[in-house]
């Protein structure tokens, strides 16, 4: 399986980072390489081997329906979720106006 | 058979339409964290770091949520899946702050079951048909866009971001607008009765994607539209009854439809093509690696399953039995207070001897009246189960007619007294005393001769003006039953 | 008085528990040695208040009674790890700037076991790499030198770089390390250090930026044995804040120490025998393999059949996970945002991820996205999951006949700085000893064992049963025993 330029742009596209012409070519050889070479997997009989889920012997835990049980992990903190933010306004993360 | 049918200009068209509800979970805190889920916070204070997607943020899942999604399935006689697993779906948008949404694809924790809607001949189902239920499956849900508050940007709130959702998908078993909204409004009741979601459509907590085709009956499927986040019973018929009249129009003036997501505008009742979603169809879904499978022990599933009350099918039956007409038995168990306030009314009033059909004739008519006058609703009924059957009970043993027992509720409602304080204070009780029935009847027979006459001449309407007449002269008091007799020997 | 500087975790905190220095002039020399090492470029921020501040509470409870494990002891932090107040950017440029009001679950253990911070540690970028070539901030440059009589900047390993490069330079005495596909183990090689990957879901992953979920985990790295052993009690343990973190007490590790391996078999794997590898390589696997035997060890050959699809399953598995986790560096709550005039949010979202992240981790985002995409993913993801499975049954079935498990941390000594990057297959080949065991969740380190012909220091892995820290550790100690590596790097920055 080789990929194209148009397939990188596409790649490139779902994964939401701008590429320019020279990046999209110079990528698409790097693609092609790292791809050709994890494509000897298809080598390996997997018949009947089911794929990884849990590395090491775990079940899932689930905790109790307390609200801000653990403050690191509660709400009541907008101050510290806003922050950070690169446009905080008046309580809101504000970005370019979404049209839907 | 009256089925649902599209009138175009190359035939009839049938409807073929399956419906994704999004439920919100009834929880304190967030599927994947702490946070609190009430609803109409201040912007941002019900978000952790985990919900606001924060670098090394890792989700840890609310036993709760997985609990109630497991009720419901039990609820809808699904099959519960045992070993069920988390996978991303991931896509770029505003109010994602992950990136990615943490859902179930290829392991939901509920697969197939069914709900029945029952038969509504106005409404054009003749008979109770039963609806498939794909699957059930828990994720979260998204933040919120708000587009009106300025002028070039967008402002997000995170509140609603990781809020427990069950997305409970029907099989495209639906044929009419009809049945989509008795499906809606019959797994509201049982999503209420279980407390799985609360069922509030205003705020939310129940919406859903309205998947809508068209075809010739006898055909294949046709490609299928979805229209997203739908809030109302009565929006999902509009949508459904405009989209597929948009379709079979499209089809005719030789167009296609594509299979695309709509949004739907109540104020136009119109839907329109989502562009801003278009390009993103490819999820790469994959199971979620900060969460190891989900496995349910025995134990789990027998709480999840004693903890089940009784559902809206069993009580219906239950409510038929006790020889409660079809109609009261469904209104009674529509909504899951009325149904509890009528079982309490049932319990106490096997005391006081009230009759199961007039109890529930008395609460959907009187009751029902008069909450509706009051613009009030049984979970602040002015009328306690108890105080009903105390009612109900004095009509049941002759005590007051039901001619003054409508009197006596009145008053009930004006002073809170209870019925039998009132029948004692106000002299209201039934007589039988024959002797001063028959000294009215007399007075009466005397004064209305030619009536005496018609009536001995064949005109046997006017037996009931006689019994009107007595039943006036006793305020109401007497006996209906020792009037009717004591009338019919008079009469001779 | 000695150099502070030269002292070792468990003699720092005996010598501060004797009463023979104060903390505060631990943490002063420790930080003057970073003020003066700009040269190696290790650290993204220095934090001398931060190490002082704790330096200053351990000499007070030292006058109280009241000491804890690691009082005195100042450390550096990778910059991977959200630190609450202090700047935190995986070394990237989407995150400069970003300052966590959190504190991971790991480095707040530290603090509570009474360490304090000397700085934030370089790194590759998102923990991509394996040079220290992709920071944002600056390659890493290691303290060793060639002795070639050139004096060709060498790479300190990766991603963990900072890391391994102030411990090899005395800029503090232990250090935290992620290791997704070997980035503790083969920056530890590199420098010749020591450094352990516990068993997956011994440290929490809370608070540490994610770069591949099933394979991160955090671990120490010191100059021996027994600073990784004290560091990982001081970091260990169940946190339920992380979903795949191991509800299970934290053994008393040092305590247990031993380098005798009586009764123990070591098995040594064929297929890690790579044909043309460099003969310096060789010759030390098999003097560690004479080392343990003298500690009393069995040693057995293994085969491991499916080590040659390691390194193509760990890079889709890895990329595909990274490709997800990272998609929540958007500009929108933190970190940079780039709005080109006239954009619309999916514009910006395309802008700020071109700028912030660089060449390596887009690379990686990529490959990623392309393995998890529509047609592809059953035959790349579920295929490679599905080898993973047959990875960890290879060491499963090899467990029952051994112990432990001998191998090399690194096909090479550290290599010049620029010489792999052209080449992304090259470098990811660096990886390919150290992998497998990351991709099984097992415990592993790399210990220091030799030194080439160059003069470069080559490290031994050992690879355990999971939960079995212990006899990696002790495996580890035999062969630090009997290396006597003492070598050091010269100082020229
Ligand atoms: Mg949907
Ligand atoms: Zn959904």
């Amino acid at each position: 399986m080789t990929i194209d330029q148009a397939t990188v742009r596409k790649i490139a596209s779902l994964a939401r980072i701008a590429i320019s012409d020279a990046e999209a070519a110079a990528m698409e050889g790097e693609l092609n390489g790292i791809l050709g070479w994890v494509e000897q997997l298809g080598e390996v009989d997997v018949t009947g081997v089911e794929p990884m889920t849990a590395v090491i012997p775990n079940t899932l835990r689930l905790r109790d329906d307390v609200i801000d049980a653990d403050p690191l992990t509660g709400g009541g903190r907008r101050d510290d979720v806003l922050a950070n933010a690169p446009a905080a306004m008046h309580g809101f993360f504000g970005v370019p106006k979404v049209i839907e | 058979m009256t089925e649902y049918r599209i009138k175009g200009e190359t035939g009839e068209w049938e409807v073929v339409i399956g419906l994704e509800v999004h439920a919100q979970i009834t929880t304190n805190a967030k599927l994947f964290s702490g946070a609190a889920t009430a609803f109409g916070a201040e912007p941002n204070t019900q978000v952790s770091l985990v919900d606001a997607a924060m670098p090394g943020m890792l989700p840890v899942p609310n036993r709760e949520c997985i609990r109630q999604a497991v009720r419901t399935g039990m609820a809808i006689e699904a099959q519960i899946n045992k070993y069920s697993r988390f996978d991303r779906k991931n896509y770029f948008y505003a109010d994602l702050p992950q990136g990615y949404q943490i859902s179930q694809l290829y392991h939901p924790i509920v697969g197939e079951g069914s709900i029945t809607v029952e038969a509504d001949e106005k409404a054009g189902i003749p008979a109770p048909k039963v609806i498939g239920v794909e699957r059930i499956h828990v994720e979260q849900d998204a933040g919120k866009l708000m587009h009106d508050q300025h002028p070039t940007m967008s402002y997000v709130d995170l509140n609603r971001s990781g809020v427990a959702l069950m997305e409970i998908v029907s099989k495209p078993d639906m044929r009419s607008p009809a049945e989509a909204g008795a499906y809606v409004r019959k797994l509201r009741a049982i999503l209420r009765y279980v407390g799985s979601c609360d069922g509030n459509m205003e705020e939310g907590s129940m919406r859903a994607d309205v998947n809508v085709s068209v075809r010739k009956p006898g055909d294949e499927f046709g490609t299928r539209t979805e229209t997203k986040n739908v809030n109302s019973v009565r929006f999902v018929m509009a949508v459904i009854e405009g989209e597929a009249k948009r379709q079979v129009e499209l089809i005719e003036s030789g167009g296609t439809v594509v299979q695309e997501t709509r949004l739907y505008d109540p104020d136009r009742n119109e839907t329109r093509s989502m562009r801003s979603k278009e390009d993103a169809h490819d999820y790469r879904y994959f199971p979620d690696p900060d969460l190891l499978p989900l496995e349910l022990d025995d134990a789990f599933l027998a709480e999840c399953r004693d903890s089940l009350p009784e559902l809206p099918d069993a009580k219906r039956g239950r409510y038929l039995a006790l020889g409660i007409s079809p109609y009261n038995a469904d209104v009674l168990t529509a909504e899951v207070e009325a149904a509890r306030w009528f079982d309490t009314l049932l319990e106490v009033g096997l005391d006081t001897g009230a009759k199961p059909a007039t109890a529930a004739n008395w609460v959907t008519s009187e009751l029902f009246g008069a909450l509706n006058r009051m613009g009030r609703d049984l979970t602040d009924s002015p009328v306690s189960p108890a105080q009903a059957a105390e009612l109900l009970g004095l009509v049941a043993d002759g005590t007051i007619s039901g001619t003054i027992a409508k009197a006596v509720f009145e008053k009930m409602l004006e002073s809170g007294d209870g019925a039998g304080v009132i029948v004692e204070r106000d002299g209201l009780k039934q007589t039988s005393d024959t002797g001063a029935i028959e000294a009215e009847i007399a007075k009466i027979l005397t004064a209305n001769a030619d009536k005496v006459a018609q009536y001995k001449g064949g005109k046997e309407a006017l037996f009931g003006f006689f019994v009107g007449q007595t039943m006036k002269a006793m305020q109401g008091k007497a006996n209906p039953q020792v009037v009717n007799e004591l009338l019919k020997k008079a009469l001779g | 008085m000695t150099d502070l500087t030269n002292l070792t975790v468990a003699q720092i905190r005996d010598g501060h528990r004797a009463g023979d220095f104060s903390a505060v002039e631990v943490a002063e020399a420790f930080s003057a040695n970073v003020a003066g090492a700009k040269a190696l470029n290790a650290f993204i921020v220095e934090t001398p208040d931060h190490a002082l501040a704790a330096a200053k509470t351990a000499d007070a409870d030292r006058a109280a009674g009241t000491l804890k494990p690691l009082s005195g002891v100042p450390i550096g932090m990778k910059d991977l790890f959200c630190t609450n107040g202090v700047q935190t950017t995986a070394a990237s440029h989407m995150l400069e700037g970003f300052i966590p009001r959190y504190e991971s679950t790991v480095s707040q253990k530290l603090w509570d076991a009474g360490a304090g911070m000397l700085g934030k540690l370089n790194l590759d970028q998102f923990a991509m790499g394996s040079s220290n070539e992709t920071s944002y901030f600056g390659n890493v440059i290691s303290p060793w030198k060639r002795k070639d009589g050139g004096n060709a900047a060498l790479a300190p390993g990766g991603s963990s770089g900072g890391s391994s490069t102030a411990i090899a330079a005395r800029l503090c005495p232990a250090a935290t390390g992620t290791d997704t596909g070997g980035s503790i183990r083969q920056p530890a090689a590199f420098t010749g250090i020591s450094g352990i990957k516990p068993t997956y879901g011994r440290c929490s992953r809370w608070g540490i930026v994610a770069f591949a979920s099933s394979l991160d985990q955090a671990g120490p790295m010191a100059r021996d044995v027994r600073d990784c052993a004290i560091m990982l009690e001081n970091m260990a343990g169940f946190d339920p804040k992380d979903a795949t973190s191991l509800d299970m007490a934290v053994p008393n590790w040092e305590a247990a120490l031993s380098s005798d391996l009586k009764g123990k078999t070591v098995g040594i794997p064929k297929e890690y025998r790579l044909e043309g590898i460099d003969p310096d390589i060789d010759a030390m696997w098999d003097a560690g393999i004479a080392m343990l035997k003298d500690a009393g060890a069995a040693v057995v050959e293994i085969s491991l059949p499916h080590t040659k699809y390691a390194l193509p399953a760990y890079y889709i598995i890895a990329p595909a996970e990274a490709s997800s986790n990272l998609a929540r560096y958007d500009g929108v709550r933190y970190g940079l945002r780039d709005l080109p005039d006239g954009a619309g949010l999916q514009d910006m979202y395309a802008a700020t991820r071109a700028d912030g992240f660089g060449p390596e981790v887009k690379r990686r985002i990529m490959i990623g996205t392309y393995v998890l995409s529509a047609g592809f993913y059953d035959a790349y993801y579920t295929q490679a999951q599905k080898v993973r499975t047959l990875i960890a049954r290879d060491f499963e079935a090899a467990f029952g006949m051994c112990d432990v498990i001998l191998a090399p941390t690194a096909p090479s000594a550290a290599f010049g700085l620029g010489e792999k990057m052209a080449d992304p297959l090259a470098m990811y080949l660096n990886d390919v000893f150290a992998v497998p065991a990351s991709l099984a969740g097992l415990p592993a380190m790399s210990v220091p064992a030799a030194l080439n012909r160059e003069g470069l220091p080559l490290g031994l892995q050992i690879i355990g049963k999971a939960f079995d820290e212990q006899g990696v550790l002790n495996a580890g100690l035999a062969i630090e025993e009997r290396a006597g590596f003492t070598a050091r790097a010269e100082k020229w920055w």
